[in-house]
C-alpha cells in the first residue's frame, strides 16, 4: 500500500517536470539567442544595426534595415493576397457549400497547410518565378514572387481559424437578419462575418507570424539581395533568409550579427504573438 | 425597384466572391499537386533509390532513412514529454494553477517561433555549447522542442474530451489515480492522441530550417546518431543550392508530397475514428 502511494507521487512529480520542460525551452531559447547576440548588436552600435542600410559582411559593416524592411514588405504583400482568399473561402466553406462538398474540402485545406516549405519554395521557383519573369519582366526572383507564395503558404491557417471563428457566432443572428428581409448574403456577409470579426482578426495575425517566420520557401523565390528594396519585381532579403543564407560560413562578429538578426526577429514574433493572444482574450470575453 | 435590383446585384456579387474564393484556393492547391506529380513521377527510377548517395547518382534513398530515423528520435523525445506535461495540466493541476496559464503561454510561445530561430537555437546549445557537432541528435533535440506544443495540446484536448463518469467509475472501483489515467482515461484519447503524432510527423518530415545548422546536409546515411545527415526537405534545397539536378529535384518533391498526403489520409482515418468511438 506503502509503495503505491510512493509511486503515485513519484509519478506526480514527472508529470509536473514534464509539465515545466516548455517553460525551460522557451528560457532557454531566449538565454542563447539574446545573450550570443545583444553583444554583437552592442559592438555594431545598436542604432547603426538597426538602421544601417548596408550589409557588408566583409567589410565589417553590419545594417540589417532593408531586411527589416524585405520581412515586412513581403508580409504585407502575403496579407494583400492571403487574407482576402482565405476570409472568402472560410466564409463559402462555413455557409455557402454544400455538405458534402466540404468534406473533400476540409482535407484540401490540411493538405495545403501540410506541404513542406521547400516543396512550396520548389514550386514558385519552378512556376511563379518563371512566370514573373516572362510576363511582367525582371528576373523573375522578386518580391512579388515571395510574396505569392508566402499568400498561398498562410491560406490554410486563415481559412481555418475564419471558418472556426464564422461557425461559432450564434445561428440567431443570421436568423435575425433574415427575418429583417435580408437576403442569404447580405445576412452572411454583413451581419454573421463582422460578428466573427476578432476570430478572423486573430486568424490573420497568426498568418502574419506565419509569412515573417518562413525561410524555405522565401530564400528559393526572393532573389535575396540584401539591398533596400525598390520595387515588386526586384528582389530582397527578410530577416530570416539572412541567418539561413550566411550562417553557414560566418564567424565573430559576422555570426553575433546573424544571431543578432534572429533576435530581432524573434522580438517581432514575440509581438505578433501577445498581440494573437490579447485579441482571442478579448473575443472569448 | 431601382434598390431592389441593386441588392440583388449585390447578392449575387458576394456570392460570386465566395464562390470565386474557394475555387481559387482549390485550383492553387490542385495546380501544386499535378504540376509536381505530372514533372516528378516520370523521373522517379529505382537508381534513385540506391543505397549510395554519389555525384553522378543523386539517391535521395539516404535522405529517405535519415527523415525516418529524424522522426522516430523526434517522437521518441517529444511525445513522452507531451503526453506526461499534458496529463499534468488537465489531470493534476488544480483551476486557477498559475503554472498552468505559464505552461499553456509558453507553449503558445513556442508553436509561434520560426523554425529558423529554432535551428539557430539548436546550433548554438546543441551543436556548438554541448558540442554534438552537426548531427541527427542535435537535430532531433531541436526537432523534439518544435513539435512538443503540437503533442501537448493534442493530447490536453484529448484528454479533456475523456468524459469524467471514466474517471469516477474507475476510483469507485478502487483504482488508483495512476492507474485510472492510464488504463483508463489514456486508452480512451489515444485516437486524438495519435491524430497529434501524426500531425507532429508531418511536421518534422516538411522541417527544413531548422534542421540545416544543427543536423547538418551530409547525404549519407551517418553510422551513428552522432553523425551528421540531410533529411528528405533538406535534400530538395541542397539540390537547389547546388543548382543541377532539377529532374531528381522534381522526384525529391513527388516523394516528399507522397508522405504528406499519406500522413494527412493517416490522421484523417486516425480521427474518423475518433469520432466514431464518441458516439
Amino acid at each position: 500500500m506503502k509503495k503505491a502511494k510512493l509511486k503515485e507521487q513519484c509519478m506526480h512529480v514527472v508529470f509536473l517536470l514534464s509539465a515545466c520542460i516548455s517553460i525551460l525551452a522557451v528560457a532557454l531559447i531566449c538565454i542563447f539567442i539574446f545573450i550570443n547576440g545583444i553583444p554583437a548588436m552592442t559592438e555594431i552600435g545598436v542604432f547603426k544595426f538597426l538602421s544601417g542600410t548596408h550589409w557588408r559582411p566583409s567589410n565589417d559593416v553590419y545594417g540589417i534595415f532593408p531586411m527589416i524592411l524585405g520581412s515586412l514588405y513581403v508580409t504585407a504583400g502575403a496579407i494583400m493576397i492571403g487574407v482576402p482568399i482565405g476570409t472568402l473561402t472560410a466564409v463559402f466553406m462555413a455557409r455557402f457549400c454544400p455538405k458534402n462538398l466540404h468534406k473533400i474540402l476540409k482535407p484540401a485545406i490540411d493538405l495545403l497547410a501540410g506541404i513542406p516549405s521547400v516543396v512550396y519554395g520548389f514550386f514558385g521557383l519552378m512556376v511563379i518565378v518563371p512566370f514573373i519573369r516572362d510576363y511582367l519582366g525582371g528576373s523573375g526572383t522578386s518580391m512579388l514572387a515571395a510574396s505569392v507564395i508566402l499568400g498561398i503558404m498562410i491560406l490554410p491557417t486563415i481559412v481555418n481559424v475564419s471558418e472556426a471563428a464564422i461557425r461559432a457566432v450564434p445561428e440567431s443572428y443570421y436568423e435575425g437578419s433574415l427575418a429583417l428581409g435580408a437576403t442569404h448574403e447580405r445576412s452572411v456577409f454583413f451581419t454573421v462575418v463582422p460578428a466573427a470579426k476578432s476570430g478572423i482578426m486573430a486568424g490573420v495575425i497568426l498568418g502574419v507570424g506565419r509569412a515573417i517566420g518562413e525561410t524555405m520557401a522565401v530564400v528559393m523565390v526572393a532573389g535575396n539581395q540584401a539591398v533596400i528594396p525598390s520595387g515588386i519585381l526586384k528582389g530582397l532579403r527578410t530577416l530570416t533568409t539572412n541567418i539561413v543564407l550566411e550562417m553557414g560560413y560566418a564567424a565573430d562578429l559576422h555570426r553575433g550579427a546573424l544571431i543578432a538578426t534572429a533576435a530581432i526577429l524573434f522580438v517581432f514574433i514575440l509581438i505578433i504573438n501577445l498581440t494573437f493572444s490579447l485579441i482571442k482574450r478579448r473575443s472569448k470575453s | 425597384m431601382k434598390t431592389f435590383n441593386k441588392s440583388k446585384l449585390q447578392s449575387v456579387a458576394l456570392r460570386c466572391a465566395a464562390y470565386i474564393a474557394g475555387l481559387l484556393t482549390v485550383g492553387v492547391l490542385l495546380c501544386l499537386v499535378v504540376y509536381i506529380l505530372i514533372k516528378g513521377v516520370p523521373h522517379l527510377s529505382l537508381d534513385l533509390f540506391s543505397l549510395k548517395y554519389t555525384s553522378e547518382n543523386v539517391s535521395l534513398f539516404p535522405a529517405l532513412i535519415n527523415t525516418v530515423t529524424m522522426t522516430f528520435f523526434s517522437l521518441l523525445i517529444a511525445v513522452p514529454l507531451g503526453i506526461f506535461s499534458a496529463i499534468y495540466l488537465v489531470e493534476y493541476a488544480r483551476r486557477g494553477n498559475k503554472l498552468v496559464s505559464v505552461v499553456r503561454i509558453t507553449a503558445e510561445t513556442l508553436s509561434g517561433i520560426p523554425s529558423i530561430v529554432y535551428g539557430l537555437f539548436g546550433f548554438l546549445l546543441f551543436v556548438t555549447t554541448l558540442g554534438f557537432g552537426y548531427s541527427l541528435l542535435a537535430g532531433a533535440l531541436t526537432l523534439a522542442i518544435m513539435i512538443l506544443p503540437v503533442i501537448m495540446r493534442t493530447t490536453e484536448e484529448a484528454l479533456i474530451s475523456v468524459p469524467d463518469s471514466y474517471r469516477e467509475g474507475s476510483f469507485g472501483l478502487g483504482a488508483g489515480k495512476l492507474r485510472t489515467i492510464f488504463k483508463i482515461v489514456l486508452p480512451s484519447a489515444m485516437p486524438g492522441i495519435l491524430a497529434g503524432v501524426v500531425l507532429s510527423v508531418g511536421r518534422i518530415v516538411g522541417e527544413t530550417a531548422a534542421l540545416i545548422y544543427t543536423a547538418g546536409s551530409v547525404a549519407q546515411i551517418p553510422d551513428n546518431l552522432m553523425g551528421s545527415g540531410r533529411t528528405l526537405s533538406i535534400h530538395l534545397y541542397a539540390l537547389w543550392t547546388e543548382g543541377l539536378n532539377t529532374e531528381q529535384s522534381y522526384a525529391t518533391a513527388v516523394v516528399l508530397l507522397f508522405i504528406v498526403i499519406g500522413l494527412n489520409a493517416l490522421s484523417a482515418f486516425v480521427a474518423k475514428r475518433l469520432g466514431k468511438g464518441k458516439v
